[in-house]
């Protein structure tokens, strides 16, 4: 780990001068524990580290009839044992429970967790100067890559490693980033960004932005988060599938699915949204959707696994919304 | 820092290093002639590159000392404190062996900064035994046999022990949620989860 600055900021407008003052030089720190990875392995190498942990706006979670409203810096514990994410929206309420190990669950964040690097090995190993860090190669493509995407993929093939992200697009979430230029708001599933726009970041923040709070609408369906780990107590998604959806009686009204560990980004299947409108989740209908789902994948070398994974995984948080 | 034995100085809290510059800051900030009231902020929030003081509090005991930011809580426990109770196996938040509890939950050491421990309450495997007696749970690791190298054996017992504080009669499935961020390249998991009934069974469970 290379040496660095650490300043704590205790406020937002002290972190976002902050980062404004290095731009290029400076990393967020809220849980740490992607950062923290991320130095050990130089694939981070800042002259000055700027901790938003201790931002008290950063570390509440409101709720009222218009949605539960969290703020970056709120730990997954705390977000998984909220009574507004369990009662309300339990796809996150899900997706954080399966995050990481309980150590880490106690020490990450929410926005950590939209925000942490993919855990592509090629990335993450300093002997390899990949496309992500700035190279001319994906290694991943004529490499090992039975944790690479099927979907999305080129010139990059990672996978996005997050848990809570899919499950907050099934909620249609929304988040707020900052910097000292100004705040924005977009929904969730225009934060991340795919490879061939960009393959050297997976979101649309700028040098000096950060993401400040996340925002789920209210919202009067069902959700749910499935996720298949080759360990099954502690591991990154193989594949994963966040499903939202409305019902009227048995009828399902609107539906939002959306793929973890599959594609760069958190892959939402419209096709599949559209086909379940209007229609009960049987076996069948479930069954279909997941067929669906994959119906664009291209697998790698070693990947054609997650096609049949993913198939299931769809059916499997279709129908736990149905029982 | 240890001396050459190992043994710990601890500056009472009140006269060390880092609350006397405090109150330097604290009197600058009323003479602003002398241009100190930023760096008094500063010195509250900023640390490094180079060793800057901090403060922790380990097992109830306080220590003052100076690290890089760079430093994490493992190194600083095993290398600069000589508190080696704790270990380091992956040094990648993947292993558990590192495992202490900030502010009694279970975290990796080696995973977070020392400068972010401060103002916590740190418990490693050495703060867990009460009065020279050890914990229930590191009494059934012996009794089980739950360990070959026993490298993983204090994060586990760190983990185990948070497991049945939350519940004294905890399941099985609930023990295994609970270590759920441990390895143990030994494979000795069928006695550390026999070693978690027996603590079941003793509390009733």
């Amino acid at each position: 780990m290379n040496k660095f600055e650490f300043a704590v900021a205790d406020s937002i407008q002290t972190a976002l001068e902050e980062l404004n003052e290095h731009p290029a030089a400076a990393k967020v720190h809220a849980g740490g524990v992607d950062l923290v990875g991320e130095l050990k392995h130089y694939t981070a190498q800042p002259d000055i580290v700027v901790d938003i942990s201790e931002i008290p706006d950063l570390k509440w979670i409101a709720d009222d009839a218009e949605g539960t409203t969290i703020g970056a810096s709120v730990k997954l514990i705390d977000v998984i044992r909220h009574e507004a994410v369990s009662k309300k929206h339990a796809a996150l309420q899900e997706a954080a429970s399966v995050v990481g190990s309980p150590q880490i669950r106690n020490m990450g964040t929410i926005g950590g967790n939209l925000c942490q690097r993919p855990r592509c090995w090629y990335y993450r190993d300093e002997a390899y100067h990949c496309l992500k860090k700035g190279g001319d190669e994906c290694f991943s493509v004529a490499g090992r890559n039975r944790n690479h995407c099927i979907l999305g993929g080129g010139p990059c093939y990672i996978v996005h490693p997050s848990d809570c992200a899919p499950a907050l697009i099934a909620l249609n979430a929304s988040v707020a980033l900052q910097s000292v230029k100004g705040k924005r708001e977009l929904p969730l599933e225009d934060f991340f960004i795919l490879p061939e726009s960009d393959a050297t970041r997976e979101n649309v923040l700028q040098p000096g932005e950060i993401l400040t709070y996340i925002h789920i609408p209210a919202h009067a369906g069902k959700s749910a988060y499935i996720k298949f780990r080759e360990k099954e107590g502690f591991d990154w998604a193989l594949s994963a599938c966040a499903a939202a959806l409305e019902f009227s009686g048995k009828t399902c009204r609107s539906a939002r699915v959306v793929l973890g560990g599959v594609a760069p980004i958190p892959w939402r299947v419209r096709s599949v949204e559209s086909y379940l409108q209007g229609k009960e989740i049987t076996e069948e209908t479930a069954r279909r959707a997941g067929e669906m789902a994959v119906e664009d994948a291209m697998p790698l070398a070693e990947n054609a696994n997650k096609v049949l994974l993913t198939k299931a995984i769809v059916k499997q948080a279709l129908l736990k919304l149905n029982a | 820092m240890p001396d050459k034995k190992g043994n710990h100085s601890e500056i009472p809290d009140g006269v060390s290093r880092r609350s006397f510059l405090k109150g330097m800051g604290t009197g600058a900030a009323i003479l602003p002639a002398l241009g100190k009231t930023v760096e008094a902020a500063d010195l509250e929030n900023r640390f490094g590159p180079e060793p800057a003081p901090i403060t922790l509090t380990i097992n109830e005991k306080i220590y003052h000392l100076q690290v890089e930011p760079r430093e994490t809580l493992i190194e600083v426990l095993r290398n600069r404190l000589n508190i080696t109770g704790t270990k380091v196996v992956c040094d990648n938040g993947s292993c558990g062996a590192c495992t202490v509890y900030l502010d009694g939950a279970p975290v990796y050491g080696c995973m977070m900064l020392a400068v972010k421990a401060q103002n916590k309450q740190i418990t490693t495997i050495e703060g867990i035994s009460q009065n020279g007696k050890l914990h229930p749970v590191q009494e059934a690791f012996i009794e089980a046999d739950a360990l070959q190298c026993g490298f993983c054996t204090p994060g586990f017992v760190m983990s185990m022990a948070k497991v049945f504080e939350e519940n004294p009669k905890a399941s099985l499935i609930e023990v295994k949620q609970g270590l759920a961020g441990h390895i143990c390249r030994c494979g000795a998991y069928a006695q550390i989860f026999k070693a978690a009934e027996n603590v079941s069974k003793r509390n009733g469970g």
